[in-house]
């Protein structure tokens, strides 16, 4: 029988959105069953278009930058956008995957998205806002896979 | 050595080599050698590693200019 990993996505930014992706697709190649359960900012990474993610160099030491820089610049306006520039060159600059990629990946390979509907509904959101494919459970539904899994992660 | 098919994974960097050998051997036969190009280090422990969860064998490996080649064997499935 198959192999079975459980993931939680809870962050919605440019750097974490590719943990849970990069394990997903990589476990479905494995011929593991692959689902993540996304939730609060996780859900940003089902939105149809996730071009604006971003990566925010406050609050983030250990974040490479060209140059060092106290934290009270990285408030500064145009800090966030321009880190996510750098950081979305060098993504492409390297072969790394985009966030799009590996999510075509993870949807080709069978591996099952859930949006987290209590969150769903928190933030407003709306079922058109989402992808297509992905189904809307809570945390029952996450147990009944988890409960039954090899590996479980929360990222 | 002698392969059926050929998937170009160079500089491109992990997971992206794993899912494309994945998918160049989706549509072969079983026995059928697939080979596979890389430029990413990692590339070298990850593919023994995929061949030894998934059941197919890694016939050979080499490197030259920084170029890693796989030659990997389709496993018969059950």
């Amino acid at each position: 029988m198959a192999k079975k990993l459980a993931l939680i996505a809870s962050k919605g930014s440019l750097d974490w959105a590719y943990p849970p992706f990069i394990l997903a697709s990589t476990a479905a190649a494995l011929d593991y069953e692959v689902q993540i359960f996304f939730t609060f900012y996780g859900l940003t990474l089902l939105k149809k278009d996730v071009s604006d993610l971003k990566v925010s160099p406050l609050g983030n030491p250990a974040m490479p930058m060209p140059v060092p820089m106290p934290n009270l610049a990285q408030m500064l306006p145009g800090m966030e956008s321009m880190a996510t520039m750098m950081m979305k060159q060098k993504i492409a600059n390297k072969g790394v995957a985009s966030i799009e990629t590996l999510r075509e990946a993870c949807l080709e390979s069978g591996v099952k998205l859930i949006a987290c509907q209590m969150t769903v509904d928190l933030f407003d959101f709306k079922p058109d806002d989402f992808i297509e494919g992905i189904e809307f459970g809570g945390a029952a539904t996450f147990f009944e896979f988890a409960g039954a899994s090899d590996v479980n992660l929360f990222i | 050595m002698e392969f059926d098919k050929e998937v170009d994974a160079r500089n491109l960097n992990c997971p992206l080599p794993i899912l494309r050998c994945k998918k160049g051997l989706s549509d072969m036969a079983a026995e059928q050698t697939l080979k596979i190009m890389a430029t990413d280090p990692g590339s070298v422990k990850d593919f023994e590693a995929f061949c030894k969860q998934t059941g197919h064998e890694l016939l050979q490996m080499d490197e030259a200019d920084s170029v890693f080649t796989f030659y990997i064997k389709k496993h018969v499935s059950e």
